[in-house]
């Protein structure tokens, strides 16, 4: 590991970037003021900017190594929509500063909803979630709050198929649910026997990512709405697949009644080492009481001109409520509307389509290549399942070794064991921005560490070798929790 | 590709989808633009809206931002990497995010951090989640009235389906602060102390904390980061100090940016780290013992245990604490207490250039970086003729309640030099004379 930023630190250091020398405070009880200075690094300025560009040249990334993550969409980020959106007088905007103040910025925000609500083909949308599983807890809210507003107090599950994200469930919980799970059938598909049997009169909803995270689309889909609608429930879209549909189908088509749309996602905003996300959630017509707060109205102003306004409380009484302090991820609201107005009307189904010719380019490919598919007999949406299980049990590599053994040649790892139900997996979303050399050097990748499992299985279980460090001990990280470095116990 | 894909054309590709559902139009997507276009017209929607001497806090903070930390912040390694569940891979955000733990905990004087929540008042519902899972037998957290109303409204959605109850403590009319005595402590699982608290005010966090204390009542500080330059950290408060402490960090190196995104930080003690939700770095070794950073404690998680997990969060707001990370690591700690004390003695300077229009502090407590004052007139008015001088004045805090509807909620920070302070005075002044010669006109 590079040494600390706190072992880097020498007393009395300082960076250019000092404050004017405050004066000595003696209104505040001295009671209520900080006896020592707070235990933060002294260092200048160069040793700042070496340390942490040095940092990040540990990182794989998109813009430096091909990301094949299943069902997290590493996509190009253009470099445009971050420019524009740190705009000085973007950067510099209050949230609590008169709406008059930032019609500009306003009129983005209400463009962006007119152009999630389009793309979703649902009723209203609303940009406050900050992020897709704060955008699952607002769905799953209205969908509580619609049952309440009816009288309707006795749906106490929410279903959720057993490929579903992990914050599915999750979210349910939070939101007061208990959580039914059904499975999946041989095909890919959710068990249509096994739901009809699963929803009653305590049926909330039906939270589903469709094309599911196995990489396939359900074909069923019509039959599913008809099930859980008919038993009073609600479905909800898990938008975390937009990705594989954009302009070629829309949720609320499929008869979606609430969706949450993952902008670091679909819409190309960065993921950042973790984050900022956005969630924006959309809601069919019966919903659109519930929406969370705040939302962007336009309303005619008196020169015939649109003005702007930010809808709170007082105007929206049905509201699930707030879930920011303020107006959400704003910055990444406006990245997401520089991207979506250049890609435009046509290049939204472009993205579907590309996304789901590398996919499908790919899948076959690797096929050809020796590995197994989890769903042969599919077609893959943006995102397929190769599963390692037949290599596992021949050689001992696992689908982690294979994975840490990719790292090697230069890609990043595909998702590893997710979905749960397939086992030793691998789920390989290339994304519509590669080209076709960066998906057959892929291949090769693939090809040799499958040569390398079959040959010298050791090198390929002990990987990586040349990454930063070799691999790590995760039950001594849990077991001897080191999360803060201490000055006493480390010299 | 299509042949290699075994297809005829990229229609085919979608031939599973019931072609019912593939009849899409988009309408009010607007036809595209190329790079130019698109500049230019953000171009010109950022410049109507401009820029404005702007002292108006109430929760995000306008403080300058070193050039290097936004620049490395965007740096494509860090811009355009994913979650660090590849941890080989990903040394770089993973140590970062180490060295983020240590200086937030080191900051408010606790032994354990997460790597971020999404914002302060998401962080503070997070915490009162957590503070019932630590309690057990009570699901009651007392509020402050004085605690900022969006994050009692956010702890309300957020937790309203978890059987949570949310009691207010009004606070001292005179004071304009939470009174140690008579909480209603019994029962209670946890007391939200915010310092400083909504109208910039210090509480007396030291009675506060031993009061809850000794009524087996465990203490969720709300701070802000920066005033920790100069103000005690929770960890200090009372005998015990805080149990967990959150706050918005967007006051360390994060952009206003209308909104977000920000950062919710979350320390604790190390005894409730278990509870706590959100991703956590740790530092372990690898296969050859040399040391390396890996995210820890993950049973802790959704990805893993779904409807068990502690939370359903599965982001960290990675750039924003990179920039913190950076900003704090520029700054250092004279770095921080002078932009602290500065703050402070900024507020001081505004407030005795107010005195001869004969306006004072609303509230008696002493103040960080923001204060209210009692205007004597309507304050939307107010502000509004401050507006046309160019200074946004304030924020207008009979939007939180009535009785304070000649008030405003004013803030000075570092990047206010004595002549913005002059000019907020004159044009005060100006507003508040132009008022009363339209009274007495009328």
């Amino acid at each position: 590991m590079n040494r600390l930023i706190f072992e880097r630190s020498r007393t009395g250091r300082v960076s250019a970037q000092l404050a004017p020398a405050g004066a000595v405070v003696d209104d505040i009880p001295p009671a209520l003021l900080r006896a020592a200075p707070p235990p933060l690094p002294e260092a200048a300025e160069l040793d700042v900017v070496r340390h942490y560009t040095r940092l990040s040249q540990k990182n794989f990334s998109i813009d430096t190594q091909f990301y094949p993550l299943g069902s997290c969409t590493m996509k190009y980020n253009p470099r445009a929509a971050n420019a524009l959106a740190m705009l000085p007088e973007f950067l510099a905007h209050h949230p609590l500063a008169p709406e008059a103040t930032g019609q500009g910025l306003l009129a983005c925000l209400h463009e962006l909803q007119e152009i999630l609500c389009e793309v979703s083909g649902m009723a209203g949308v609303s940009l406050a979630p900050m992020a897709g599983a704060q955008g699952e807890f607002a769905g799953v809210a209205m969908i509580r709050a619609w049952h309440r507003s009816r009288g309707d107090h006795a749906r106490s599950e929410i279903i959720v198929p057993d490929a579903a994200h992990g914050t599915n469930p999750a979210t349910a919980t939070m939101c007061g649910y208990a959580v039914r799970e059904v499975p999946t059938d041989r095909s890919g598909n959710v068990d249509l026997d096994r739901l009809r049997a699963a929803v009653g009169p305590q049926t909330a909803g039906l939270m589903l990512t469709n094309p599911s995270t196995l990489g396939v689309f359900e074909q069923r889909i019509l039959d599913i709405r008809d099930i859980v609608h008919g038993a009073g429930g609600l479905l909800y879209y898990d938008g975390a697949n937009l990705n594989a549909i954009v302009g070629k189908v829309k949720p609320g088509a499929m008869g979606f009644d609430v969706i949450h749309m993952n902008l670091h996602k679909t819409f190309s905003t960065p993921h950042g080492g973790g984050g900022p996300g956005a969630g924006p959630v959309g809601v069919a017509e019966r919903l659109l009481p519930f929406l969370p707060i705040p939302m962007v109205a336009c309303e005619a102003g008196s020169d015939g001109r649109g003005t702007y306004r930010w809808l709170t409380e007082a105007d929206r009484p049905q509201s699930i409520g707030r879930l920011s302090a303020f107006m959400g991820n704003v910055g990444v609201l406006l990245r997401a509307y520089v991207y979506a107005r250049m890609l435009g009307r046509k290049g939204m189904a472009r993205v579907a389509e590309f996304a789901t010719l590398n996919a499908n380019y790919l899948m076959v490919e690797l096929a050809r290549a020796g590995f197994d598919l989890a769903y042969p007999a599919r077609r893959a949406s943006h995102e397929f399942i190769v599963t390692l299980k037949r290599l596992k049990d021949e050689t001992g590599v696992s689908a982690m070794d294979f994975a840490k053994r990719l790292l090697d040649k230069g890609v990043h790892a595909p998702t590893t064991y997710f979905p749960l139900l397939v086992p030793e997996c691998l789920l390989i979303e290339p994304t519509e921005t590669e080209s076709k050399e960066t998906l057959d050097a892929f291949v090769a990748a693939m090809k040799a560490v499958l040569e390398e499992a079959r040959t010298q299985p050791d090198l390929v279980k002990s990987a990586p070798h040349t990454m930063p460090v070799r691999r790590l001990d995760d039950v001594r990280a849990a077991r001897e929790l080191d999360v803060v470095w201490k000055k006493s116990t480390r010299t | 590709m299509l042949d290699a894909a075994g297809v005829g054309g990229i229609d085919a590709l979608f031939d599973e989808i019931p072609a019912q559902l593939k009849q899409v139009r988009l309408e009010r997507v607007p036809e595209a633009l190329n790079e130019m276009q698109v500049t230019r017209l953000l171009q010109e929607r950022a410049a109507q809206d401009g820029r404005w001497s702007s002292f108006i806090g109430a929760g995000a903070y306008e403080h300058y931002i070193p050039a290097a930390v936004w620049q490395l912040v965007t740096r494509g390694e860090f811009y355009s990497a994913y979650t660090p569940y590849q941890a080989e891979a990903s040394q770089g955000t993973l140590q970062l995010l180490y060295e983020y733990q240590s200086m937030i905990a080191g900051l408010t004087g606790l032994d354990a951090a997460n790597a971020s929540l999404y914002d302060g008042a998401s962080a503070l519902a997070e915490a009162i989640l957590m503070a019932v899972r630590l309690h057990k037998s009570s699901r009651r957290i007392l509020l402050p009235a004085n605690l900022h109303p969006h994050y009692a409204a956010v702890a309300r959605a957020l937790t309203s389906s978890q059987g949570v109850e949310l009691i207010e403590l009004s606070y001292d009319s005179r004071r304009g602060t939470i009174t140690p005595d008579a909480l209603p402590l019994d029962g209670a699982a946890a007391l939200v102390i915010a310092q400083p608290n909504a109208f910039g005010g210090l509480e007396d966090v030291h009675a506060l904390t031993d009061r809850a204390h000794a009524h087996g009542v465990l203490v969720i500080a709300v701070v802000n980061p920066v005033s920790l330059g100069l103000l005690n950290a929770p960890g200090e408060w009372g005998t015990q100090g805080a149990d967990i402490a959150v706050g918005e960090g967007q006051p360390l190196g994060v952009p206003l940016s209308g909104g977000g995104p920000y950062f919710g930080f979350m320390t604790c003690k190390a005894a409730h780290i278990r509870q706590m939700p959100g991703r956590i770095a740790g530092r372990t070794v690898d296969l050859d013992g040399t040391p390396g950073f890996t995210l820890t404690l993950q049973a802790r998680e959704q990805h893993i245990r779904r409807s068990k997990a502690t939370s359903n969060i599965c982001t960290n707001q990675g750039l924003a604490v990179t920039a913190a990370t950076i900003h704090m690591a520029l700054l250092g700690p004279a770095g921080l207490q002078r932009v602290a004390q500065t703050c402070h003695a900024n507020l001081l300077a505004l407030l005795e250039r107010l005195q001869p229009l004969g306006v004072r502090p609303r509230f008696s407590a002493s103040c960080f970086h923001e204060v209210v004052i009692d205007v004597g007139a309507p304050a939307p008015a107010v502000l509004a003729a401050m507006r046309a001088q160019g200074v946004l004045g304030g924020f207008d805090l009979g939007q939180w309640s009535p009785e304070l509807s000649s008030s405003l909620l004013v803030c000075v920070t570092e990047t206010k030099t004595m002549a913005d302070l002059d000019h907020y005075a004159q044009a005060l002044a100006a507003a508040l004379s132009g008022r009363s010669s339209q009274e007495r006109a009328s």
